[in-house]
């Protein structure tokens, strides 16, 4: 993944959104002073929130926020895919379709009809999907939001031409690295932190609460351990199944851990 | 991306610097505005569908996924609800840090908004980074504020977008007093600078407008209103946030996602500008001083002056988070216990950009059966379409297009539309016979 050496003058910087709250482009537009520092590194050649508007060049590098949610999203992102040398998909729904994909297990036509009057003139997939089930997606970065620094250090990786780094480990990880006790051991605090993906820093349980998933599963997820430990707790089923089924319910080791809930509470 | 119409067609390529998609369709027929409608057709995300059956210690984690500029007004204004339905007393500390945690979004999002949204448009130029380049100094000085408004939320929240640190009955954590005097003088440090914003925005040559509207705001008997007070309008109204439906009604137009609020049967105007006019009185004086002296008279019936607004609000939040610092004490718990009851909650506070409403219909087990959120944008929907064809008028119908064009988004950008979700694209359609 490089970028740096494919382009002497300055690399061409996409940002491009899809379903979203638009919370991850923050990590660009919230970066301070800094965000000059990147107008001066990069060129940023489309972004809509920030000003430049060019969405049909081609860029070497094009950051995708949102998931695919409306017919016409799944034609964007093919046409995002064809001009882009390096396809990065940023954040929750990005990546596992973000919370709106709670809407992908239920009848989600039903409840088009019980909010609008014109149920009809509502455009929109029954399905929330994260980009990397519509195009090749060359890198993803997880999380609910994508935090600035982590931006910053796949950017930086990529002007140096470095494969940024995958931190697929878990939260726990942060906790020990922070000198942070275990609310979980010390606790009994229901702690989604064993098998959810590192990167935010320990944020919640810094305030003595339980993290809740919003990077999405770790690597080596054991989420039957995790669920287990749950009810040893004293959790109703119900209860332990929202755990997973929150802001990443559809990435595949969190749907399958809900899942099998489902079936033994039927 | 052409579009083909009945006559002339044209497809001006986009409004950028708003937050969501949205496109404008604008039809002239022999010198008269005959259709003139703001679509917004982000794809709806159904929160209030998926809230149902969670529990109500999930509800700040989830609603604040509805906005990343905006995730502490979600946050509060469903906290508000849910501890007056169950009968909880906030504790006096929790009360004051939630306002000051408020006033760090507020900070955030309207430097964000003045710098990197709507003042290009004032200079001529397409983004702050070209901004940048002919007025550095003011620009940088915006990104600091912006900067030192996520700081505040973090100290609360953790982190500013989505924060974490909001619990039904309080905070989940207390920052300790080392790093709360740092804000202090950190804040003090700010004080000038956001003084010296105002006076900038002040000087901004805005186009003339005027034009009647009814402002509608929260209202305290104390404060300037921002997470609590009760809801008012220009008019002499004034009722609790649960008679909000006996006044307020909310309608689907098909040619958008977004719902469509009236206030008696007319569009209003929510936000900043809004606020001031309804709230002046409740400055600090210092303020008043310094709005006399730049000759901002209050109330307006300008859109324009939003910006400027913005900047005054930036300078009180400021002002409020450290006269709330000042003598902060570790409290002896930064949460009180809760216990749920059946019930309907309703909460009101004053997001960034202007009045937000929820209402949750609760079960004994303390989960939601129903949920209702009325956000500001969906109320400013009808009045951004009134201004428009008012403005348009004015401005003149025979202008070139991408005049037309321009002039259109710097009035919609008044309003700092928050449509998350989806594309950034307005596209303007013109057609003329």
């Amino acid at each position: 993944m490089n970028v740096a050496s494919a382009n002497p003058s300055k690399p061409r910087v996409a940002v491009h959104k899809f379903s979203s709250c638009d919370g991850c482009q923050l990590a660009f537009l919230n970066l301070g002073e800094d965000l000059l520092t990147l107008a001066d590194r990069v060129d940023l050649v489309h972004f809509a929130e920030a000003g430049p508007l060019d969405p049909d060049t081609e860029v070497d590098v094009a950051f995708v926020e949102g998931s695919v949610y409306t017919p016409e999203d799944r034609e964007r992102i093919q046409h995002i895919r064809r001009h882009s040398r390096l396809l990065i998909a940023i954040g929750a729904c990005a990546v596992s379709g973000g919370i709106q994909a709670l809407r992908n297990s239920a009848d989600g036509g039903d409840w088009v009809a019980q909010i609008y009057a014109h149920p009809e003139a509502i455009d929109s997939l029954e399905h929330s999907t994260p980009i990397a089930q519509h195009v090749k997606v060359d890198f993803e970065l997880w999380g609910c939001p994508v935090s600035g620094p982590q931006m910053l250090v796949v950017v930086n990786s990529l002007l140096l031409g470095v494969t940024p780094y995958d931190n697929a480990d878990k939260v726990c990880t942060e906790c020990k690295r922070r000198n942070l006790t275990c609310i979980m051991v010390s606790r009994g605090v229901a702690c989604m932190g064993p098998v959810t993906r590192a990167g935010c820093g320990a944020l919640c349980p810094s305030l003595g609460r339980d993290c809740y998933g919003c990077y999405g599963p770790a690597a080596h997820a054991n989420t039957d351990a995790l669920a287990a430990r749950f009810t040893h707790q004293g959790l109703a089923p119900q209860a332990i199944m929202r755990r997973f089924q929150s802001i990443n319910s559809q990435a595949p080791v969190f749907l399958a851990a809900a899942d099998k809930l489902r079936k033994r509470n039927d | 991306m052409t579009e083909s119409l009945r006559s002339v067609s044209i497809h001006v390529p986009v409004l950028a610097r708003v937050e969501g998609e949205g496109a404008l369709d604008l039809r002239i027929d022999n010198g008269v505005i005959a259709e003139l409608r703001l679509r917004i057709f982000e794809p709806p995300r159904f929160f209030e569908k998926f809230l149902e059956g969670h529990h109500y210690s999930e509800i700040p984690d989830m609603v604040a996924r509805i906005c990343g500029i905006c995730p502490v007004a979600y946050q509060v204004t469903a906290a508000q609800a849910l501890e007056k339905l169950f009968g909880v007393e906030l504790d006096p500390w929790a009360r004051a840090m939630r306002r000051v945690f408020y006033c760090g979004e507020w900070i955030q999002s309207h430097s964000l908004h003045i710098h990197l949204l709507a003042a290009p448009d004032f200079f001529g130029c397409s983004s702050a980074i070209e901004l940048a380049r002919i007025a550095p100094e003011e620009v940088r000085r915006g990104l600091r504020i912006q900067a030192l408004g996520n700081e505040l939320m973090d100290l609360f929240g953790a982190r500013s977008v989505h924060p974490v640190g909001i619990r039904i009955g309080g905070f989940h954590a207390a920052p300790a007093l080392s790093r709360i005097q740092a804000m202090r003088d950190k804040l003090r440090a700010a004080l000038p600078e956001a003084e010296a914003l105002v006076r900038w925005a002040a000087r901004i040559q805005l186009p003339p407008d005027d034009q009647a509207f009814i402002s509608v705001a929260l209202r305290h008997p104390t404060d300037y209103a921002i997470e609590a007070g009760a809801i008012a309008a220009s008019d002499g109204l004034l009722i609790e946030a649960e008679s909000y439906d006996d006044h307020f009604a909310e309608r689907h137009e098909t040619h958008s996602t977004a719902l469509f609020s009236t206030y008696h049967q007319q569009p209003y105007l929510v936000g900043p500008l809004a606020r001031l006019n309804l709230n002046r009185d409740r400055l600090p004086e210092g303020i008043k001083a310094l709005l006399a002296e730049t000759g901002f008279t209050l109330p307006s019936r300008n859109i324009f002056h939003s910006l400027l607004a913005r900047a005054v609000e930036i300078l009180l939040a400021l002002q409020e988070a450290l006269r709330l610092l000042d003598h902060y004490t570790m409290p002896e718990s930064p949460w009180v216990p809760v216990i749920p009851r059946a019930g309907v909650a309703t909460g009101c506070t004053e997001a960034p950009r202007g009045l937000l409403w929820h209402r949750y219909e609760m079960d004994d087990d303390g989960r939601v059966v129903s949920a209702r959120i009325v956000p500001p944008t969906s109320q400013n929907q009808g009045r951004i379409e009134e201004d428009l064809r008012l403005s348009l008028l004015n401005f003149g119908l025979d202008q070139p297009d991408e005049a037309l064009r321009l002039h259109c988004e710097k009035v919609i950008r008044n309003y700092d539309p928050c449509i998350s979700c989806a594309t950034h694209f307005l596209r303007m359609r013109v057609e003329r016979t």
